[in-house]
């Protein structure tokens, strides 16, 4: 079953990840993923996020442990592995000759134990309506906007069922009310399912405003792991982003980000 | 997205509902979404066992209710009616270019460089008695093995090129890509000119049989080289062309040194010609599709889950480094046999694709059968057309392949309907 029981957790203790001569995540521990949580992942360009993500995808060689209940995931071959935890990719595929509901069917045909066909034409439909893209179900890939090809890629990521949902950049093409709708979206999923959701953002708004949790990475490392308000502090946004920025609660409890200045030109 | 609400169904068992306002028409409407469970169902069955709980949760559930759900949610669907009538379009698409391929068949028996009438060559097929004995040889061991093999080497070549594009994510990857072809014309180039030969076997086959054997080995040994450095489709294509250098050079090197006779040979050789056809060719070509075709048509879904970028598919559990290989494996075999039995026949494994893909796109349950059918009619109207240009001369078709698909394909690209 991909849906685990409704206490099984996600754990990463001491976990490194990293490409030939550079490594990027280093000994990374991690608090507890409890299931039907949703977490953001968040931090400049080049922090190591992608990459992070592709490691607990089981996508790039991981040295440490990631622990799904009593399951050491990294032990697993892919296919077992994929079982329990969706990706979906920051980048997305160029000149694809297939429609939105092909690319959904080949998603759950390919995937782990899902092998009727009408359960998949059912479950690609359902699915590609939740994010409000059924009447584009017949459109090849090649023939969308920028954002309607991400939504198209989300739809692809969530048609299965996994116990862990890894999702990098979800919403960077999509307008405002589309950002809101598909958070909206993944966070009903994630309670419905009991689903361990990680979203790769960049908008702090964003993350503020739909994740209980939020990681802070920066190329040093993981700066901070905590709820929204005590996660984004003046003092993060600068050591991390090297912005000067004000912290503020609005009227309904939010956290607001508001940027005065650039500190110091890190990175340039 | 929806409002739910939970219901019991009297036996203490809780379903939840999720209602799904959407406007078809301008008409507000509440559909059921989804068919949910409340944890307490679980609670529920614990206590007393029924038909779910043999797997519990959403999925049993699911699969109980699996009839009426399917008919309830396919009618509020038009997009499932649409795809199932764009598939059968595409098998419309198939059984015409099935039909054409049959044609542009007969008519690749009906043309030829002799006395033989279209009509007595076409009936000659069929009734092989009605001839008289040069004519019967004619149509039954010169029209007849080359018009087949036109069409199986064809589809062995669009097929293998078409796979080859996917696992190479390359619009312009053929089935030589890789120096399957540079391979084979170097073993045939060592077996005519050093002359090797088993006592008792005919040199014909000797050079097909190197021919092959440096074609497969070709492919082991790139899949070798690729395993160290990653089987990422930039490395394949590094090491491959690097594998083409190398085997046109040591062709160019026996070349030099070879006699009048040999280089005479190895150059007709290397011009793809239908005129090696035998039965025994026909034979081993039609097992060989029939043998390894079906791993090709089963490796469909993930080769179209390839498609949506290598990550992806790895992220679905797809073993994307062996499905390289096995794909890999295929090209070499099918593509190593057509070159060793009619010479390198470019073009082919390249058009064949294309117009498959601009017919029917890239679902490969579709596309592969698609880039077959392809194939083989670009081949054997190459085959008409070589036999046509020069008055009573038979051109060799690897020259002709080119002329005969580049305007198919041209004419494809201008007539392709805007999708909207
Ligand atoms: N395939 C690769 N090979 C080598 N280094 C890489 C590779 N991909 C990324 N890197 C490096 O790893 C580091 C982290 O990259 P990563 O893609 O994880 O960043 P990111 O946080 O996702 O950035 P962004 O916000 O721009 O997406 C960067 O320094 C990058 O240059
Ligand atoms: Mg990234």
């Amino acid at each position: 079953m991909s849906n685990g029981p409704k206490n099984t957790q996600l754990k990463v203790s001491g976990l490194s990840i990293g490409y030939a001569r550079r490594p990027v995540i280093k000994d990374l521990t991690l608090a507890p993923f409890k299931p039907g949580t949703l977490t953001a992942l968040v931090g400049p360009n080049a922090a190591g996020k992608s990459t992070l993500l592709r490691g607990l995808a089981g996508l790039q060689r991981a040295s440490g442990e990631i622990h799904l209940g009593d399951t050491n995931l990294l032990r697993l071959s892919l296919p077992e592995y994929s079982r329990h935890v969706g990706y979906m990719p920051q980048s997305l595929p160029q000149r694809v000759a297939l429609t939105v509901y092909e690319a959904m069917l080949s998603a759950l045909r390919t995937s782990q134990g899902l092998t009727s066909s009408t359960e998949a034409r059912q479950i690609a439909m359902t699915t590609l309506e939740r994010l409000g893209i059924a009447d584009l179900a017949m459109r090849g890939l090649d023939e969308l906007s920028g954002g309607q090809r991400q939504l198209a890629s989300l739809a692809q990521a969530i048609a299965r069922k996994p116990a862990v949902l890894l999702l990098d950049e979800p919403t960077s093409a999509l307008d405002l009310a589309h950002q809101h709708r598909v958070m909206s979206a993944v966070q009903e999923l994630g309670v419905e399912r009991g689903t361990i959701t990680i979203v790769v953002l960049h908008d702090i708004a964003l993350a503020c405003r739909w994740c209980e949790r939020i990681l802070v990475l920066s190329p040093r490392g993981l700066a901070a792991d905590a709820a929204p308000s005590k996660a984004i502090t003046p003092e993060t946004l600068a050591s991390v982003y090297g912005i000067e920025a004000r912290v503020e609660r609005c009227s309904r409890g939010f956290v607001q980000v508001m940027v005065d200045g650039i500190v110091c030109d890190r990175d340039f | 997205m929806g409002t739910w609400f939970t219901i019991e169904d009297g036996e203490g068992r809780f379903f939840r509902w999720e209602l799904c306002r959407r406007q078809p028409g301008g008409r507000s409407n509440w559909h059921i979404d989804a068919l949910k469970l409340d944890d307490q169902f679980h609670v529920s069955h614990k206590r007393a066992p029924g038909p779910y709980a043999a797997k519990g949760g959403a999925t049993a559930l699911k699969a109980d209710n699996r009839e009426t759900r399917v008919a309830d949610r396919s009618a509020e669907f038009p997009h499932l009616a649409e795809y199932d009538r764009l598939v059968r379009r595409r098998m419309a698409i198939m059984a015409v270019l099935a039909t054409a391929a049959v044609l542009a068949f007969l008519a690749d028996v009906a043309t030829g460089p002799s006395s033989l009438s279209a009509i007595e060559a076409v009936r000659g097929i069929f009734f092989p008695s009605e001839l008289s004995g040069p004519k019967q040889i004619i149509v039954w061991d010169v029209r007849l093995p080359q018009a087949v093999i036109a069409l199986l080497v064809g589809a062995a070549l669009s097929l293998a090129g078409a796979e080859m594009q996917t696992i190479l994510n390359n619009p312009l990857a053929s089935p030589f890509t890789l120096g399957v072809s540079s391979a084979a014309s170097l073993g045939a180039a060592l077996a005519i000119v050093l002359g090797l030969g088993w006592p008792g076997m005919d040199i014909t086959y000797l050079i097909s049989a190197n021919a092959f054997i440096f074609a497969f080995g070709s492919v082991l040994l790139l899949q070798a080289l690729a395993r160290l450095r990653g089987t990422g489709p930039e490395t394949l294509v590094l090491f491959g062309i690097a594998m083409v250098f190398t085997f046109n050079a040591l062709v160019a090197v026996i070349q030099f040194i070879a006699s009048q006779e040999a280089l005479q040979q190895l150059v007709f050789w290397s011009m793809g010609s239908l005129s090696r056809a035998t039965w025994d060719k026909i034979g081993i070509l039609a097992l060989i599709l029939v043998l390894i075709g079906p791993f090709s048509l089963r490796a469909s879904w993930p080769m179209t889950a390839l498609r949506l970028g290598e990550d992806r598919a790895r992220s679905f559990g797809i073993n994307v480094p062996r499905l390289r290989f096995m794909a890999l494996l295929r090209v070499a075999i099918f593509a190593g046999v057509a070159v060793a039995f009619v010479g390198t026949i470019g073009f082919i494994g390249l058009v064949g694709p294309h117009i498959a893909r601009l017919l029917v796109g890239e679902d490969h349950r579709f596309f592969l059968p698609t880039s077959m059918l392809s194939g083989a009619l670009v081949m054997s109207l190459s085959s008409v057309v070589a036999k046509s240009i020069v008055p009573g001369a038979i051109l060799p078709v690897g020259i002709v392949t080119a002329l005969i698909g580049v305007p198919f394909f041209v004419a494809l690209i201008f007539f392709r309907r805007e999708r909207t």
